[in-house]
């Protein structure tokens, strides 16, 4: 469980997150939803203290992060951004159990894990476990990463748009492997996006922002019901317009 | 070539130990001060700022600082027990240390800082600490940038490592110095051949490591590695032969500046002492005029033939040569035993004086005979000089003695300046009198006629240090007291500078004859 509590995050003078306060429930996935520049980024990364806040406090399970050591918090909390940022100079098998050669875990555990991770994301060990980051596709690259997040067997994970540079094939393959990955862990997951359908797709709620502030936080349902503002109204509504010309489209060709 | 060959093996093995202790130390100092930078960016301007002024000093220049100011430094240490050699391989290893600073210092800082953001988020969001982060992401991937700055610097120190000649390191600017010198083309070019072919080697093979790391290719990085260990191996090794020679005692370490009567006086010196005292000798060549003399109050020489003028001027800095040559000469004496413990072992007979040269042909056309029937040409006139010439008391006191006045004045080297007047591209130059080529080249010196030039007796000049530990050195190198006169020198020079006859094989010749006719 993690809990947020009057949280900002001052850059020069301007607020990027103005007392934001949210509590994302034990096995739940909350996405955080806003266009760029909305803070939903720095919110994320203030959970694993990438962004120390400026003011406020972060609990995870009921104990203050900045009272931790930051990287013996961050081994605990699996990380993935839209950058992936896999290590260059190491295989695929390295990079996936970094976390757990952090914490010490024995050789043989680790090969363990990283294969069972590995032929979870659909990526055959014998195959790709010695291959370097470079030789992996765009997508391959991108399930590596996610299993890199969960190798040291994290209660939280933490995924900044990790789609968000995909092709729209890719991108939609992942979402729905992703689905059936979320309800097999049953991890507490943080999802930042701004792609609406995604979030319908993945979130048990979603928190709107914008310009620093939490706008409405609720179950996609809620949202859709009961709209907090016109602009969230129009925000949610825009999947549904995409697909009325979608299908005006195939009417037409239909004719 | 063939004699000047047998000398390679030694003079590369020194430049070796040169250049691949100061790539080390370079190394040892710069790759941390750069992560050190990378962690603390408020420092950056301010190191790079300094690494880069260092590499601005000329490196000549850098190389002759070191010797003063390990000169000051010792006297320091040595109240603390410590004592530090002000010429030599210290001087030289420190200078080509500073100077391999800056192309490692600054791309270990290119390096680092070029690494991709998101690996830095990453090697964060994974939870390493900052150390681990630096060990396994940053150094890793900055290495092969690193390396190429170790690659740039090798080129620069083996280049540079050639003028610690001067301040009395061996080296291949031994070839590169004293065949300047004496005239001798076959040992400049095996010298800058030899450092040219040294510098691609060491290029090469840090190559081999930088796109080893570069492309994670094991057989180039051992390769590399290799031939590297190989080399520090062989210099180790060649250290640690040249302590157990030196275990019977420090040599008696005879210096040499850089021109070639310097070149035959030391070696008449060495074989003496060896001959008469068998102690071993060494013999440091093509040393700046004031690094010898220097480095022979300091100790760290022995021996040396300096010029009673010179000291005069340069060191007491007198302007009252008038008083005549033995009344000079006396002085210097007195004041070299007094104020430093510097004995000298007698005059050798012979002045090397500085004198203002021309060719016969121009001096004849223009009627001049003396210095003052050059003030009325002067206008119309090039003088040429050696290096410290113009810098001099005794320019300073020509001009203004007679009312010099040049229409140009042209520092040159030394050994140019006689072909130069010869030619016709300067009218004047500040010959040394005892040159081979003043003869040779129907060159014509001018009469001083108000005597302000002082007289330049040479002059054999025991260290303290020497006068103790070796008293019967000075007694075999007294024997040379007036066995020289100005007629011999010039013959002796000529036999170097147009004979192409190697300084070792002059001065023995001589000693041989001299024992000859004692007979």
């Amino acid at each position: 469980m993690i809990e947020l509590r009057e949280v900002t995050r001052r850059y020069a003078d301007a607020p990027a997150v103005d007392r934001l306060s949210l509590r994302v429930e034990a096995g739940e996935t909350l996405v955080l939803l806003g266009g760029s520049g909305c803070g939903k980024t720095t919110t994320l990364k203030m959970i694993n203290r990438l962004v120390e806040p400026s003011s406020g406090t972060v609990l995870i399970d009921g104990v203050d992060a900045a009272s931790l050591p930051p990287h013996l918090l961050r081994r605990r909390i699996g990380y993935a951004f839209q950058a992936v940022g896999l290590f260059p100079h190491m295989s695929v098998a390295e990079n996936v159990g970094i976390t757990p050669h952090l914490l010490g875990w024995p050789g043989e555990r680790i090969r363990e894990r990283v294969d069972a991770l590995l032929r979870r994301v659909e990526l055959a060990p014998e195959e790709y476990r010695e291959r370097l980051p470079h030789e992996l596709s765009g997508g391959q690259q991108q399930r590596v990463g996610i299993a890199r997040a969960l190798a040291a067997e994290p209660e939280l994970l933490l995924l900044d748009e990790p789609f968000g540079a995909l092709d729209p094939l890719t991108r939609d393959r992942l979402q729905r492997w992703f689905q059936d990955l979320r309800a097999e862990l049953g991890l507490t997951t943080v999802f930042v996006t701004h792609d609406m359908v995604e979030a319908l797709l993945l979130g048990d709620r979603i928190a709107v922002l914008r310009e620093g502030r939490l706008i409405q936080v609720g179950t996609p349902r809620q949202l859709l019901r009961e709209p907090a503002d016109d602009q969230v109204a129009e925000l949610l509504s825009s999947p549904r317009r995409q697909i009325e010309v979608f299908e005006a489209l195939l009417e037409g060709d239909g004719a | 070539m063939k004699d000047q060959l047998a000398l390679l093996p030694g003079y590369l093995t020194a430049h070796l130990q040169l250049v691949l202790v100061a790539l080390l130390l370079g190394v040892a100092v710069s790759i941390p001060a750069g992560i050190w930078v990378t962690r603390r960016r408020s420092l950056e301007p301010g190191v790079l700022g300094v690494a880069s002024v260092i590499q601005t000093i000329p490196s000549l220049a850098l190389l002759a600082i070191m010797v003063p100011a390990l000169a000051a430094l010792g006297t320091f240490t040595a109240s603390l027990g410590l004592e530090l050699r002000s010429i030599g391989y210290l001087p030289a290893i420190v200078a080509l240390t500073l100077y391999s600073i800056l192309p490692i210092l600054r791309n270990t800082v290119t390096g680092i800082e070029s690494v991709d953001p998101a690996l830095v988020e990453a090697a964060r969001g994974v939870g390493m600490t900052d150390r681990q982060r630096l060990r396994q992401v940053e150094l890793p991937l900055a290495l092969p940038v690193i390396v190429a700055g170790v690659r740039t610097a090798a080129v620069w120190v083996v280049g540079t490592a050639t003028l610690s000649t001067p301040v009395g390191a061996t080296s291949l600017g031994n070839y590169i110095f004293s065949g300047l010198q004496t005239r001798n083309t076959a040992a400049v070019l095996v010298g800058c051949v030899a450092a040219a072919l040294l510098a691609l080697a060491l290029d090469q093979t840090i190559r081999l490591l930088e796109t080893g790391a570069g492309r994670r290719d094991r057989r180039r990085l051992a390769a590399g590695l290799a031939v590297l260990v190989g080399l520090y191996g062989y210099t180790a090794v060649s250290f640690a032969a040249g302590r157990s020679a030196a275990g019977a005692g420090p040599p008696v370490r005879i210096g040499a500046k850089a021109f070639t009567e310097q070149y035959i006086l030391s070696e008449m010196l060495a074989q003496l002492v060896r001959r008469e005292t068998g102690l071993s000798t060494e013999i440091v060549p093509s040393l700046g005029s004031t690094v010898a003399f220097d480095a022979l109050r300091a100790g760290d020489l022995d021996l040396y033939v300096d010029y009673s003028g010179t000291i005069f001027a340069t060191i007491m800095q007198r302007t009252d040569a008038f008083v005549g040559r033995d009344a000079v000469l006396a002085d210097v004496e007195r004041f070299l035993v007094e104020q430093h413990g510097i004995r000298s072992a007698g005059a050798l007979g012979f002045q090397n004086t500085y004198a203002l040269g021309m060719s016969s042909e121009v001096a004849r056309r223009l009627s001049v005979r003396g210095i003052s029937d050059l003030v009325r040409v002067a206008g119309r006139l090039e003088i040429g000089g050696d290096y410290e010439f113009f810098q001099r008391t005794e320019w300073a006191t020509l001009v203004d003695a007679y009312g010099l006045a040049f229409a140009r004045q042209r520092s040159m080297d030394p050994a140019l300046m006689y072909e130069a007047v010869r030619n016709g591209d300067v009218d004047v130059i500040s010959a040394f009198s005892t040159d081979g080529r003043i003869a040779a080249y129907g060159i014509v010196l001018l009469e001083d006629e108000k005597g302000v030039i002082p007289p330049y007796d040479a002059l054999v000049l025991a260290g303290p240090a020497l006068v103790e530990r070796a008293p019967e050195a000075l007694e075999a190198v007294s024997r040379l007291a007036g066995a020289l006169d100005e007629q011999t020198m010039q013959r002796l020079n000529l036999a170097v500078d147009r004979d192409k006859r190697a300084p070792a094989q002059v001065a023995r010749e001589f000693l041989a004859a001299q024992d000859a006719a004692a007979q």
